[in-house]
């Protein structure tokens, strides 16, 4: 078994469309959060109706600038969701540099995106419904889940296993965790993996305001007054490769993914339960095979959506998975500043993590009035904190709709970690 | 309204600049798909583009025999001179 070590990442997000934009961001608390303009292409009405009004946008993306150049007939054929991805695995593969080092035609690219073109998709039948109009020829490969994952691969000449993973708001996470075992069992040299959704259409935001999920102004998450979600978009991508290989090649070392976890609550479509997550967290432990793992936990990136049930029930699995260290292990969701990006969350939030390591500074919360006292939780809240001597290991949860629960565990790498640690067995 | 072939040639070679970023001035009536590097994939995307226009339907047949940005103005025109009086182009 091979250790598996992230030396490339690259993300276009509402908090910065490059990884030290993002970091910027970050740590500086700038929310990506805010008001959109109601007035959508094809509605009925200016006023939507909706009992919402702030989704976190990507901003100041434009696929033709030369900073995310992007083909005409690669903009043509795909939905902004698979160009965010594009652009993101392109930063990554190009600081990682694993496309020229290792042989692309065993290189892995497997991304998580649980919508597909959604907007390309509502864009067509809204036309063809309220008009009779023809379909875009290119209607078809737009609308595709797996689009964003092809193009990577045209656009890198990378032809190994390419694929996408769309399993919700667990998309992006289960296909890092996925890359990673390939790459650590030596099925794939290296890899490309992330997510990237934008779905924020009129269609699909009104269905989310039917489910009363969404926060009516922005997401509070593990706040007393937390009152929902606040859904997002974005895209984040790693490039993944064996320790060894990459520190033969001098490259550099941002973290280490060291264990992955994977469970279904098998219980309710939509109401979470703590077992179900709990379990995938000690997966994720056990999978590290280091020894006694839990003291080492220093950091949770939490799922944290900011809805009452969500961060009840994650809370009540970080006390489950991790017991009387629970209450002392510093938790953050950094969704209150990129907001839920559904199928590409796990991504950015894997970034957060490995920037939480790498840097030593844990991101904070933002938006919290008063952290809810019934979580028992430390959530790091106003402002980032330094991670505690001794802790090298982070969570980062995804949790989704349906029961779906994906956890990955990330070491800090210090140029004396292999040295010391050795070989995982 | 009726469209001249000026028009014609103006918005057809406009679209297929935009097509592929390029400046109208850099296309050209003996311009070819091939020095434009249009693939099969371009070729459904502008045909839809022109069609969308024109209010016309390319057929099949027509769609293939397309070589030169001139071809797609004169098929242009012909489908527009066969249009039935009144019928507006978008």
């Amino acid at each position: 078994m091979k250790r598996v070590v992230v030396t490339g990442m690259g993300c276009i997000t509402p908090i910065g469309n490059s990884v030290s934009a993002l970091r910027d961001s970050l740590y500086a608390g700038r929310t990506g959060i805010a008001t959109f303009d109601p007035n959508f292409p094809g509605a009925l009405s200016p006023d939507p109706g909706l009992r919402f009004r702030t989704t976190a946008l990507v901003k100041d993306f434009d696929p033709k600038n030369p900073a995310h150049h992007l083909s005409s007939g690669v903009i043509a054929a795909n939905d902004s969701s698979a160009q965010f991805g594009i652009v993101s695995a392109r930063q990554a593969a190009a600081e990682s540099g694993i496309v020229q080092h290792y042989d692309p035609s065993q290189i892995a690219i497997v991304t998580g995106c649980a919508c597909g073109g959604r907007a390309a998709d509502e864009d067509a039948n809204r036309h063809l419904y309220t008009r009779n109009a023809r379909i875009h020829p290119l209607a078809i490969v737009r609308c595709m889940s797996s689009g964003g994952a092809s193009s990577i691969s045209i656009e890198l000449g990378v032809s190994g296993p390419v694929f996408n993973v769309a399993t919700a708001c667990a998309s992006a996470t289960h296909a890092i965790g996925l890359a990673f075992q390939m790459v650590r069992a030596g099925i794939a040299p290296a890899a490309i993996t992330g997510g990237h959704e934008a779905a924020l259409t009129f269609g699909f935001l009104r269905a989310w305001d039917s489910m009363r999920v969404v926060s009516p102004t922005a997401c509070r998450p593990f706040s007393a007054d937390r009152d929902g979600m606040t859904l997002g978009e974005g895209a984040a991508m790693l490039a993944i490769e064996p320790l060894d290989s990459a520190l033969a090649r001098g490259a550099r070392i941002y973290a280490e993914i060291v264990g992955f976890g994977m469970t279904a609550d098998a219980h309710h479509i939509t109401q979470p339960q703590a077992e179900g997550a709990a379990e995938a967290m000690c997966r994720a432990l056990a999978d590290s095979n280091i020894e006694d793992p839990a003291p080492r936990v220093g950091y949770i990136n939490a799922h944290g959506t900011g809805t009452p049930t969500n961060d009840a029930v994650e809370a009540a699995a970080i006390h489950l998975a991790l017991g009387a260290r629970a209450p002392h292990i510093p938790v953050s969701a950094t969704k209150s500043l990129t907001g839920h990006s559904i199928g590409a969350t796990g991504a950015i939030e894997a970034i957060a993590t490995i920037l939480a390591l790498e840097t030593g500074s844990l991101p904070h919360t933002a938006g919290v009035t008063t952290v809810d006292p019934t979580l028992n939780l430390d959530v790091i809240v106003n402002q980032p904190r330094p991670l505690s001597s001794g802790k090298d290991l982070a969570l980062s949860n995804s949790l989704a709709f349906g029961g779906l629960n994906a956890v990955l565990a990330f070491r800090q790498y210090t140029s004396d970690t292999s040295r010391v640690l050795g070989a995982i067995p | 309204m009726e469209e001249t072939m000026e028009d014609i040639q103006a918005r057809v070679i406009e679209l297929v600049a935009n097509s592929k970023n390029l400046q109208p001035s850099d296309v050209h009536m003996d311009t070819t798909f091939d020095e434009l590097q249009i693939d099969s994939l371009d070729k459904i995307n502008l045909s839809f583009a022109v069609e969308e226009m024109f209010s016309i339907e390319i057929p099949d047949e027509s769609l293939n025999s397309l070589k030169t940005v001139g071809d797609v103005v004169q098929g242009v025109e012909r489908l527009c001179a066969a249009k039935p009086p009144g019928a507006a182009a978008s």
